[in-house]
């Protein structure tokens, strides 16, 4: 008996021990702010909706490391509440319904035009606010309101990519090529009509490929043969721009290649080597010499987690500072999205990822009339030699 | 030479060219399927397996790409005996319906989706060029070294597979249960122990046609899905379980596939919608394939 007591307390006294080692002593836990996330985060997109989440809980982690995010009178720690829809618009809007039942109001996504449409009944009666990354318009514009648009539009970056290699580049003819779906499709239509408008030539724009093509050589040729002066990769993943930069160029094209959409030096690096050299394509903060310590911190630390960093983050590290920011500036939206649609029309905060001067705020006027934008740098990026550099930053809106 | 024929001969090299990787794919598809009647719809995911592994020991260990071939070939063939032993075996001597060898193929396919999304990551990968420059007959056809070299090994592959189908002792033996199952039991060829070998090997032309192959398109997570279902289409067309058939059908389907997206460019994205239009009508015409047997 003596022997069965003094082996329980010997038990005891280590487990305390362990204890107090891994989890030192705290104080009452921070209350937890839900915030959500429906994207697109197996198969071949997986790479968008991935870097979305990692770059939301790399962002969460660092916050909750520091203590929490005090909103008014509360510190909260953060918690992101991640659903894969697949790209499949009906298992979006089954994301977005588990985000009411768990009573989240901002939710960061979906990827892609159907979902993000598909979500908004959902979101619009149960409160939500969600931040997609998709460009249709009419997800932006009244009467539509709760949704929020992540990044830099192709119909917003094209023109001013196009501008800047008219200007210096003496670019007069262009070619688009597009995978054979809704989103590149969209942002295809859109590039022809910006590039128009400019007084450019399109020479080519009805290549199309399957969003599973391995080899682009038989879809190149068409374009390689004309020989324009920009090629543009409208919407393209990034699994498939070194593959179609590298028959690009192995065929013989001479010309420029961008995109409108996030690329990653590693993946360009892998896939075409050097004959990405030259390709424009659009990041966020995402050369050593624009970003801060903070965005250096942030790279660390989504490193530190998930073993590499994905260059697409350099833009998807804005969504959940915003919220954050805004609930911070208005504590009384944190149930009530109302509060945070009206705090949106004011909101100003810095920019803790990008050296400058530029803030935080929410644009949209010109674009959809009403601010429903997130403000994100527009930085061109040129690839070169396994490494982005800066082409130009601009605004857009 | 008009710029039309300078198009065309280009595009009957890569229609050679994609025909000799698809062949390579269909291969080990129609071989498990002759063996075991299994449509093996994970026959996509051990391709992108085998793609994996060739990354990590060529691109990334930085070892020749001849051993980061074998390592993918023996590779996958271990895991192919794994699969038939421990999981298809079982299954068909338990079940009356070939619904259950279907079902448990596809669980394969997506419980090797999410292993190879958990191990290898969401992103692209690539591995640096076998081989540099580019092969250029005053631009009437311009292809990549490479590639030429990948086609020569597949090619020399699918010869070596042929040769030890036709005259090696399993390779018989493996024909004759494709033939017959139970005639070649009753000539006493151990059924158990070669349907093993046949999905092994079918699972290992799958990891050598990945291996090959991500030096020249790279590989991920992503594309096991769509690459078992080109495989299914070169197999309808060539006919399931005919090793000819598969050749065949790979090339039918490499050539339809670079023709069609040179001379259709200017209709739209027509091409697979007419080569799938094409695939029913022949379907419906001839269901066991162009060398399939109608009794199956």
């Amino acid at each position: 008996m003596k022997r069965i007591t003094f082996l329980k307390a010997s038990l005891m006294t280590a487990a305390l021990a362990l204890t107090s080692v891994h989890s030192p002593i705290t104080l009452a836990a921070n209350e937890v702010l839900k915030i959500g996330f429906v994207g697109v985060t197996s198969g071949p997109a997986a790479s968008w909706g991935i870097s979305n989440q990692r770059s939301m809980e790399a962002g969460a982690a660092i916050i909750n490391d520091n203590g929490g995010v005090k909103i008014g009178s509360v510190t909260y720690d953060l918690e992101i509440v991640s659903f894969d829809d697949q790209k499949d618009p009906k298992r979006a809007i089954a994301g977005m319904e588990k985000m009411a039942q768990e009573n989240i109001h901002y939710v960061v996504g979906p990827n892609v035009d159907d979902g993000a449409a598909a979500v908004r009944p959902v979101a619009e009666q149960n409160d939500i606010i969600y931040f997609p990354y998709a460009f249709p318009k009419s997800l932006y514009q009244k009467p539509a309101s709760n949704a929020v648009l992540g990044m830099v539009a192709n119909y917003q970056s094209g023109p001013a990519i196009y501008k800047f290699l008219k200007d210096n580049n003496g670019v007069n003819t262009v070619a688009f090529i597009a995978a054979n779906e809704s989103d590149p499709l969209t942002q295809r239509e859109s590039g022809v009509a910006a590039a128009e408008a400019l007084g450019l030539k399109v020479v080519s724009k009805t290549v199309t490929y399957q969003v599973d093509t391995t080899d682009f050589s038989p879809v190149i040729i068409p374009i390689v043969k004309l020989q324009p002066d920009l090629l543009v990769l409208s919407g393209v993943a990034p699994a498939n721009a070194p593959q179609i930069i590298r028959s690009a160029r192995e065929l013989g094209f001479k010309g420029l290649i961008s995109t409108e959409t996030g690329q990653d030096a590693q993946v360009l690096q892998e896939g075409a080597g050097s004959l990405a050299n030259g390709f424009i394509s659009v990041g966020g903060a995402s050369t050593p010499t624009i970003r801060t310590k903070n965005m250096e911190a942030f790279i660390a630390r989504y490193t530190e987690m998930f073993g590499e960093y994905n260059d697409e983050s350099n833009t998807k590290v804005y969504a959940l500072e915003y919220i954050v920011e805004t609930l911070k500036a208005n504590p009384a939206a944190i149930n009530n999205v109302d509060e945070f649609k009206k705090t949106m029309d004011t909101f100003s905060a810095p920019n803790q990822y990008l050296k400058g001067d530029q803030v935080l705020r929410y644009v949209g006027m010109s674009s959809f009339g009403q601010r429903r934008q997130l403000s994100i740098p527009l930085v061109v990026n040129v690839y070169n030699e396994g490494k982005f550099e800066t082409l130009f930053i601009a605004e857009v809106d | 030479m008009s710029s039309e024929n300078i198009v065309m001969e280009q595009v009957l090299v890569n229609g050679l060219y994609l025909g000799m990787q698809y062949a390579l794919i269909a291969l080990g598809l129609t071989l498990i399927f002759a063996l075991m009647n299994v449509l093996n719809f994970a026959h996509g995911q051990l391709y992108v397996v085998g793609g994996f592994i060739t990354y990590i020991i060529y691109g990334k260990l930085g070892l020749p790409f001849f051993v980061a071939i074998v390592a993918s070939g023996v590779t996958l063939g271990l895991v192919g005996a794994v699969i038939e032993k421990f999981l298809f075996r079982p299954v068909i001597r338990k079940s009356v319906r070939e619904e259950s060898t279907m079902l448990l193929a596809a669980a394969i396919a997506f419980f090797l989706d999410a292993i190879i999304l958990l191990l290898f990551g969401e992103k692209q990968r690539g591995v640096p060029k076998i081989l540099d420059g580019v092969m250029n007959l005053d631009f009437v056809v311009i292809m990549p070294y490479d590639r030429i070299l990948i086609a020569a090994l597949a090619g020399s592959a699918v010869v070596t597979f042929i040769l030890f189908m036709q005259y090696s002792k399993p390779g018989r033996a493996m024909r004759a249960l494709a033939q017959d199952r139970i005639a070649a039991q009753l000539m006493g060829v151990n059924v158990d122990r070669y349907s093993m070998i046949g999905f092994a090997l079918g699972a290992m032309l799958a990891g050598v046609a990945g291996g090959l192959l991500v030096s020249i398109v790279g590989v991920n997570s992503g594309i096991g899905g769509p690459v078992s279902i080109k495989a299914f289409m070169m197999v309808m067309i060539g006919g399931a379980g005919v090793i000819s058939g598969a050749i065949a059908g790979g090339f039918i389907l490499g050539m339809l596939e670079s023709i069609g997206l040179t001379v259709l460019v200017a209709y739209g994205d027509l091409t697979y919608l007419v080569i799938f239009v094409s695939l029913m009508i022949f379907l419906s015409i001839r269901p066991q394939g162009l060398m399939g047997k109608p009794w199956g």
